[in-house]
């Protein structure tokens, strides 16, 4: 069934000098319930935007963004973000970052705690409870934010290179540790990234995008099986899943650099 | 180990040891002081130019005893945080909306960037013929000194809250007015705060300014009346004291954002 389906949209930027910048060209996307749906590309392709105008921070020149039927006009709390830089609210500890959409939507003290409780141990942050952002790190900041956007129970789960911030290490473990999230919400994800093996690692299915204007070039399945760990990096159909978006992201790269 | 102590203590931005710190600052400290000694008591400047530091020491202690010191710190400090107060009510919100609201930056950027650059002293005699030479005249000249300076420095900090702060915020459910009031807000605190911390200090000058040309007491009016009688002793202590008054100032702010903000990272 589809969840969240993106019909010719197109976004258009105009500076106050110069030509309008196309930014999206007639995308037309689909996620169904319950998929892990991964969009990548180059650097400047638009990605981001998209994301951005799922959430409904940026409108659409053209085209039409429907979640569950119907269309996306505002941001909402049904579509949760977590953004590639730190956006946790410095003055707020952890529980009260998790918290903070619970508590602006009214949510009973004795609710909220027992959701925060959940996802804090969900991303494993347990005894982190009353420390503030400045004293966490990077990885441990993001953990938090994921918690933050789960806890409010969003029908989908924009995620936009929400690891690309943190060192390697860090982030396969932040990968294997959403597989075992995602494992158990079994939330809709539309996740953003650039790096191929996060891609395949964490989607069904992974859409590619051509560089400006962006567009999607092709719908590669990721029929790997699940629970999948970071140790398929290595497998043959990993590999060659990996050939083929490399070659597709590579000839769009190299076009974006002229 | 390092080569020599030049490439461990003259490397940029690289740490050194506290007890170097220190005893280079202190260093310096004692030199200034020492140097003082050896003009004053060396004979090599007039003494009505240049005081002892124990005649200083002494007019200050005559100021407590003669209750001159108290009345005119009191009548500075009075002016000084009723200027400063009314500006900063004003400054503070103002300043927010105009970083995050291009409607706000509209209406009052240009004006305030006009006004920002007119020395306040200039203004002095016009603000004399309007307010008179009373206390009024020296909490408008404060007033206008700081609020228009605190304008640009508020509006820069709240400008500089990233996007994506409030950005996320929508996407976890607030609206316009919450993400205002709980997310906007908040987060220009730190820098609010340290806005303050360094207007306070500019608003000595103006002080001293406005005390200069009309005044019967403070302690512009009490250095300047020292001149006149050629007390230089007393000059130097009207100085001190506006000194130390800064610097206690300075450290209370310091306080209160580590007791008010525990969160906010070194500004």
């Amino acid at each position: 069934m589809t969840k969240l389906k993106l019909d010719k949209v197109t976004l258009e930027f105009f500076p106050r000098t110069g030509a309008p910048v196309l930014a999206l060209d007639d995308v037309s996307l689909e996620v169904a319930e319950q998929e892990f749906a991964v969009i990548v590309g180059p650097s400047g392709c638009g990605k981001s935007s998209l994301l951005r105008l799922v959430a409904g921070l940026v409108e659409p020149t053209r085209g039409e963004i429907t979640l569950d039927g119907t269309p996306v006009t505002r941001p909402g709390k049904d579509r949760g973000m977590v953004f590639q830089s730190y956006t946790l609210f410095p003055w707020l500890n952890v529980r009260d970052n998790v918290e903070f959409g619970l508590r602006i939507g009214g949510v009973p003290a004795e609710k909220r705690k027992h959701i925060s409780d959940h996802f804090i141990k969900e991303v494993g942050l347990e005894g982190f409870e009353s420390a503030y952002p400045k004293q966490l790190s990077g990885g441990m900041m993001q953990r938090v934010a994921l918690a933050r956007a789960l806890a409010n129970d969003p029908e989908v789960l924009l995620m936009d290179e929400p690891f690309g911030a943190l060192d390697s290490q860090t982030r396969s473990l932040m990968q294997e540790l959403l597989l075992q999230i995602w494992e158990h919400s079994q939330k809709t994800v539309l996740f953003i990234t650039h790096d191929i093996d996060e891609a395949i690692l964490l989607g069904d299915r992974v859409h590619v995008m051509t560089a400006r204007p962006g567009r999607i070039k092709e719908r590669v399945e990721i029929d790997l099986k699940r629970p999948r760990h970071v140790d398929l990096l290595t497998s043959p159909e990993f590999i060659a899943l990996k050939r083929r978006i490399m070659g597709l992201i590579h000839d769009e790269a190299v076009r974006a650099m002229r | 180990m390092p080569r020599s102590y030049f490439e461990a203590y003259a490397a940029p931005k690289k740490e050194i040891p506290r007890s170097v710190y220190l005893t280079v600052s202190a260093t310096v400290a004692i030199s200034i002081l020492l140097m003082w000694c050896v003009l004053s008591y060396g004979g090599f400047v007039r003494s009505d130019f240049l005081p002892t530091p124990v005649e200083v020491l002494y007019a200050g202690l005559d100021g407590i005893q003669d209750g001159s010191l108290a009345v005119n710190t009191a009548a500075s400090v009075g002016e000084i945080m009723s200027g400063f107060i009314i500006a900063s009510i004003l400054a503070v919100p103002l300043g927010i909306l105009m970083g995050s609201f291009k409607i706000a930056e509209a209406a009052i950027e240009p004006v305030t960037n006009f006004i920002r650059y007119l020395p306040v002293s200039a203004l002095i005699p016009l603000l004399i013929l309007w307010v008179g030479i009373g206390i009024e005249e020296k909490v408008t000249v404060i007033f206008i000194g700081t609020l228009f300076q605190q304008l640009i420095l508020v509006a820069d900090v709240s400008r500089n809250v990233p996007s994506d702060l409030l950005d996320v915020s929508y996407t976890l459910g607030a609206n316009r007015r919450t993400v205002v009031t709980r997310v906007l807000i908040p987060a220009t605190l730190p820098g609010v705060v340290d806005t303050l911390r360094v207007t306070l200090g500019w608003a000595w000058t103006y002080l001293v300014i406005a005390e200069f040309v009309a005044a019967n007491k403070g302690l512009g009016y009490f250095i300047l009346n020292s001149e006149r009688g050629l007390f230089t002793d007393r000059i130097f202590l009207g100085i001190a004291v506006i000194g130390l008054l800064g610097l206690i100032t300075d450290q209370l702010f310091k306080l209160l954002r580590d007791w008010l903000l525990p969160w906010a990272t070194e500004g």
